[in-house]
C-alpha cells in the first residue's frame, strides 16, 4: 500500500470519528463513547492546564500517547489525525490550489517567514496560561472545530433537516460568530493553503516545537536530487524537503517522497542534521512580542474586574464548575459542555464572563434551564473546569446532605412582571415546577378585591435562599416569557466563597437553616 | 562506526549522511529524555479524581493568645473620669497599675482602633486621634519597640486613616500605619458559632507580641453598641456584610478569636444616636469617660449602661458572649477602680 494511501484512510477515519463522537455526544446515543477523545489526545490542552493548575485532570494523560509518536517522528498528528487539519486539507485541495498547475501549487508550499506566526502566538498563550488565563482554546485545532461543530455548524444543518442532531432545535447564542470565524479561517486556504495550521494553529506550534528532537525525519539525497521542486507540489507543511528541510513545518504527510521523480528522499532514522534547519524560525524579539500580547491579555483581561468586583449577574456558571479564576484556568472553550447538555440551557459566553472568557459556558435560563438530576456537562468536561461531580454530590442528598447541594445561583421575583403579585391573576408555575424537596419557591394566599369589586383568592409566590439552588426552571417556565417575573442571577453560587448570599460560616447547609427555622 | 540502520543502501552517499557515535547517543538520548520526562510528569501531575468545588475543607491559622498572666492583686478594669483626653486615658491605665504592667521592653504592640469611617475626629465615629496619641505614648515609655496601627475599614482605608486624624498621630509618633492590603490577609480558624472560618487581616499579627483594643463607644443601628467587643470585626476581610445575618452570634465569637492584652473603650465624646456612622455633632454627647480593662465583655458591659446609658438586656451579643464563658457582663464582679482626674 502507498503510504499517501494509508495517510488518506487514516485521515477519513479519524475525520469520520471526529465527527461520530460529535454527533453521538446526545442524550438519546449517549452511552459512554470516550466522546472527549481528540481533547484528551491534545497535548496542548494537557500541557497548558498543567501549566495553569500544576495538575493534568483524569483523561487528560491520553496526550502521553500522542506526545510519544510526536517525539519519534514529528507532526504526524497535523496531516494522519487532526480532524481539523484534515478539514483545510481536504477545502484546500477542492477550493484552493489543489487543483492548480504545478508551477502555482509549488510556489504556494513555498516557506514563508509569516508562518512563524503560530510560534509567536503559541508563546503568547503560555505566559497568559503562566499567570493563569488559558486561551489556548481560542485558536487550538480540536477546541476550535469543536466549538464550531456545536454552535454553528450542527444547529443550522439541523435547521435545513429538522430533528436530526436534535429533538428540538437547538440555539446558541453568539454561534454566528464562530460560524463566520470557521468560514474564514476554512476560506483562507483559497490564499495560502493549510493558512490555519501553517500560520495560526497552536498546536501545530507546540508539537513544531517538540520536533527537532524527532528521530525518524525526512532526508533529501543530494547526489540524486536534480533540483525540479517536484516535492514541493504537495507538501502541505512548507517544509522545504527540496532544500534544507523544516522538520518543525514537516507534517509527515510523505508527499514529497512520492513526487520525487528521482526517488532521491525518503524518511529516515536519524538522517544528518546538517542540511536541516532544526529548530522553528522564531527571531527572539518576535517571542518577546509574543509573550508581552499574552502578558497584555491577561493583564487587561483581569484588571477589567470581570471576574471580580464586576462580576456578570448573567455568568452562571454549569454544576460543579470550580470557582471563576480557577475556571479561568481550565475551561478551554471546546464548548462540549454545551453539546451535551439536553436542554440548551449551556451557552458560549461573548464578552459576559469578560475579555478572558469568551467562548466560555454560561447558562441562559430564557433558552433552558439545568436538569437537576443531569450532570452530562461535568461528564464532558475533559479539563475538569466542571468537575465530574456524582448526582449525589449535585443535590447533596446522602452522604453530602450536611454540605447540602450545589447552587448555581439565587432566583429573585420582579414583582412588577408576576401575575400573582401585581396582575390580580393566579399563576405559581414556578413553584410547582421547582424540584428541589422541601421546595424552594412557596407561596402564601391572600384574598384580595380586585378592580371589579369581586374577591379573588391568590397564591402569591416566595424565594427560600436557603433552598435555592439556582436551577432556572422557575424563570425558564414563567409565563412573562420575554423577561420573566422571576430571574437567577449568580449569587449564592456554591462554588465561590465570595459570591455566597447567606452567611453560614462557608459550610453550606440548608439543613440546618430548616432545622433552625423549625418548617 | 557507522550506526545508520540500512547502510548497505547508503554506499553511494557522501560521508557526512551518516552519523557517529556520539551523536547518536545525544540524538536519541534528547528523544528518550523528553518521552521519560513527559511520563514522569504526566505520572506526577495527574489528578484522577474530581473534587466538588466550594465544599473543600479548609483550615486557618490560629491566632496566638495575647493576655498576660493575671495578677488578681491589681484591679483588672478602670474607669476614669476627666475632662482632658490624654490624662484621662493616662488615669485609666494607672489605675489599672500603668503600662509597665502589660507592655514589656521591646514588644511590638498592635493597636486596633476603629477607623471604619470617613468621618472626621468630632463626629466621634472613629477612635480619637487623642485617644490613639496617649496610648501610644505610653506604650512606648514602657519599652516597647515598635507599634503598628491597623484596621479594615468599610469606608476607603486611606480616607479613613487620613480625616480621622490618626495618620498625623502615626506620623507624629513613628507608628507603622498597615492598610489593608491584598495580600494583608489568611484564612483564620474560627470555630465560632457559626463562623468556622474567615479570611482575617493577619499581616499585623505577624510580629506583634501585644495586642490592644482601642474603640470609641458608639450606638450601632443593627447590633445596638459598637464597643471593644464589636472593634476586632475591623480585623476580618471578605463579604462581612452577611455577618449581619448573624450579627448577635458573630461579635459573640470576637471574645473568642482575640484574647487581646487590653482594651480601652473611649467614652470621652458618645455617638448617642445615628451609629454607627453618625453625622452630626448633636449625635455626639461628652462623657468624659475612659475604660480600660482586660476582659472586653465587662467593659462593654459598663459602656453600655453607663455611657450609652441603656438597658443591658437588650444587648444580645455581650449576654452570648458571657453565656458562652467568654467573659463577665457582671463588671461590678470585677476588681475594678474609679477614679477621677
Amino acid at each position: 500500500m502507498k503510504l499517501r494511501t494509508a495517510r488518506r484512510i487514516s485521515q477519513v477515519f479519524f475525520f469520520s470519528l471526529f465527527l461520530f463522537f460529535v454527533i453521538i455526544s446526545d442524550l438519546r446515543y449517549y452511552k459512554g463513547y470516550p466522546i472527549s477523545l481528540f481533547l484528551e489526545l491534545d497535548p496542548l490542552v494537557a500541557t497548558a492546564t498543567a501549566i495553569t493548575t500544576h495538575t493534568i485532570y483524569k483523561g487528560l494523560l491520553w496526550s502521553l500517547l500522542l506526545l510519544v509518536p510526536s517525539i519519534l517522528f514529528g507532526r504526524i498528528f497535523c496531516n494522519w489525525i487532526c480532524p481539523y487539519g484534515i478539514l483545510h486539507h481536504f477545502i484546500g485541495w477542492l477550493m484552493g490550489k489543489g487543483r492548480a498547475e504545478d508551477k502555482v501549487r509549488i510556489e504556494s508550499n513555498r516557506y514563508r517567514s509569516i508562518y512563524q506566526t503560530k510560534y509567536i502566538i503559541l508563546i503568547g498563550m503560555i505566559v497568559a496560561a503562566l499567570f493563569g488565563s488559558l486561551q489556548i482554546g481560542l485558536l487550538d485545532p480540536i477546541c476550535l472545530f469543536h466549538r464550531s461543530m456545536t454552535t454553528a455548524i450542527l444547529p443550522t444543518l439541523n435547521l435545513i433537516f429538522p430533528s436530526t442532531f436534535y429533538v428540538r432545535q437547538n440555539y446558541y447564542v453568539g454561534g454566528w460568530v464562530v460560524g463566520f470565524f470557521l468560514f474564514l479561517l476554512v476560506g483562507m486556504n483559497v490564499v495560502i493553503p493549510r493558512f490555519f495550521c501553517r500560520v495560526l494553529c497552536p498546536l501545530g506550534a507546540f508539537l513544531g516545537s517538540i520536533a527537532p528532537v524527532a528521530l525518524w525525519r525526512i532526508e533529501r539525497n543530494p547526489t540524486k536530487c536534480v533540483d525540479c521542486d517536484l516535492c514541493l507540489k504537495n507538501c502541505e507543511g512548507a517544509s522545504d524537503p527540496h532544500t534544507q528541510l523544516r522538520k518543525s513545518e514537516c507534517f509527515v504527510c510523505f508527499n514529497c517522497i512520492e513526487d520525487c521523480p528521482e526517488d532521491a528522499i525518503s524518511f529516515k532514522f536519524m538522517p544528518p542534521l546538517q542540511h536541516e534547519v532544526t529548530a522553528p524560525a522564531v527571531p527572539a524579539r518576535r517571542a518577546l512580542l509574543g509573550g508581552m500580547l499574552g502578558f497584555a491579555f491577561f493583564g487587561f483581561g483581569r484588571t477589567s474586574g470581570a471576574q471580580d468586583r464586576d462580576y456578570n449577574k448573567k455568568v452562571i456558571r454549569p454544576p460543579g464548575s470550580v470557582e471563576e479564576k480557577d475556571f479561568l484556568e481550565r475551561c478551554i472553550k471546546c464548548d462540549q459542555c454545551i453539546r451535551v447538555c439536553p436542554t440548551n440551557v449551556l451557552q458560549p459566553a461573548f464578552l459576559q464572563a469578560g475579555l478572558e472568557g469568551i467562548w466560555t459556558p454560561i447558562l441562559n435560563n430564557r433558552i433552558g434551564y439545568c436538569e437537576l438530576n443531569c450532570t452530562l456537562c461535568g461528564d464532558a468536561c475533559p479539563t475538569g473546569a466542571i468537575q465530574r461531580i456524582s448526582i449525589e454530590e449535585k443535590t447533596g442528598v446522602g452522604k453530602f446532605a450536611e454540605q447540602g447541594p450545589v447552587r448555581l445561583g439565587t432566583a429573585f421575583y420582579d414583582h412588577g412582571r408576576c401575575l400573582p403579585w401585581s396582575m390580580e391573576t393566579p399563576c405559581v408555575v414556578c413553584e410547582e415546577v421547582c424540584p428541589v424537596s422541601p421546595k424552594a419557591i412557596f407561596s402564601r394566599e391572600v384574598t384580595i378585591t380586585k378592580r371589579d369589586g369581586t374577591d379573588i383568592t391568590l397564591r402569591r409566590p416566595y424565594v427560600d435562599p436557603a433552598l435555592c439552588i439556582g436551577c432556572g426552571i422557575c424563570e425558564h417556565e414563567c409565563p412573562v416569557t420575554d423577561e420573566a417575573a422571576i430571574r437567577v442571577t449568580a449569587i449564592g453560587e456554591t462554588r465561590s466563597r465570595d459570591r455566597r448570599l447567606l452567611m453560614d460560616g462557608g459550610v453550606t447547609s440548608s439543613v440546618r437553616e430548616l432545622e433552625q427555622r423549625k418548617r | 562506526m557507522n550506526t545508520t540502520p540500512g547502510s548497505n543502501e547508503d554506499e553511494n552517499q557522501p560521508q557526512e549522511s551518516r552519523i557517529g557515535r556520539r551523536e547518536f547517543l545525544i540524538r536519541a538520548g534528547a528523544a528518550g529524555a523528553l518521552i521519560t520526562g513527559s511520563l514522569v510528569a504526566g505520572r506526577k501531575l495527574w489528578q484522577p479524581n474530581h473534587y466538588l468545588p466550594g465544599f473543600e475543607d479548609q483550615k486557618g491559622l490560629q491566632l496566638p493568645d495575647f493576655r498576660f498572666g493575671a495578677d488578681k492583686l491589681l484591679p483588672s478594669m478602670a474607669i476614669a473620669h476627666g475632662p482632658d483626653h490624654e490624662k484621662t486615658v493616662s488615669a485609666a491605665i494607672g489605675a489599672l497599675g500603668g503600662m509597665s504592667r502589660f507592655i514589656k521592653k521591646d514588644d511590638v504592640v498592635m493597636i486596633k482602633p476603629n477607623v471604619a469611617f470617613d468621618r472626621p475626629p468630632a463626629l466621634a465615629a472613629t477612635t480619637h486621634p487623642d485617644a490613639l496619641r496617649a496610648v501610644a505614648k505610653l506604650v512606648f515609655a514602657a519599652g516597647a519597640s515598635k507599634i503598628i496601627i491597623s484596621d479594615n475599614p468599610i469606608n476607603s482605608p486611606t480616607g479613613c486613616f487620613l480625616k480621622s486624624g490618626l495618620r498625623q498621630v502615626a506620623d507624629e509618633l513613628g507608628l507603622d500605619l498597615l492598610y489593608p492590603e491584598t495580600n494583608s490577609f489568611a484564612p483564620l480558624q474560627m470555630d465560632g458559632e457559626i463562623l468556622k472560618h474567615w479570611t482575617f487581616f493577619h499581616e499585623p499579627f505577624k510580629k506583634a507580641t501585644k495586642v490592644i483594643g482601642l474603640a470609641p463607644c458608639k450606638d450601632h443601628n443593627l447590633c445596638h453598641a459598637s464597643m471593644t467587643t464589636k472593634n476586632w470585626y475591623g480585623l476580618l476581610g471578605g463579604r462581612r456584610n452577611q455577618f449581619h445575618q448573624h450579627i448577635h452570634s458573630i461579635v459573640s465569637d470576637f471574645p473568642m478569636m482575640m484574647k487581646p492584652t487590653l482594651v480601652i473603650l473611649d467614652g470621652m465624646n458618645v455617638l448617642m444616636k445615628n451609629g454607627p456612622t453618625g453625622g452630626r455633632l448633636s449625635d455626639v454627647k461628652p462623657m468624659g469617660t475612659v475604660v480600660a480593662g482586660t476582659d472586653m465583655v465587662a467593659v462593654d458591659s459598663y459602656g453600655y449602661s453607663h455611657l450609652l446609658e441603656r438597658d443591658i438586656a437588650e444587648l444580645t451579643y455581650i449576654h452570648k458572649a458571657h453565656d458562652r464563658g467568654l467573659g463577665n457582663k457582671n463588671w461590678k464582679e470585677a476588681n475594678y477602680k474609679e477614679v477621677q482626674v
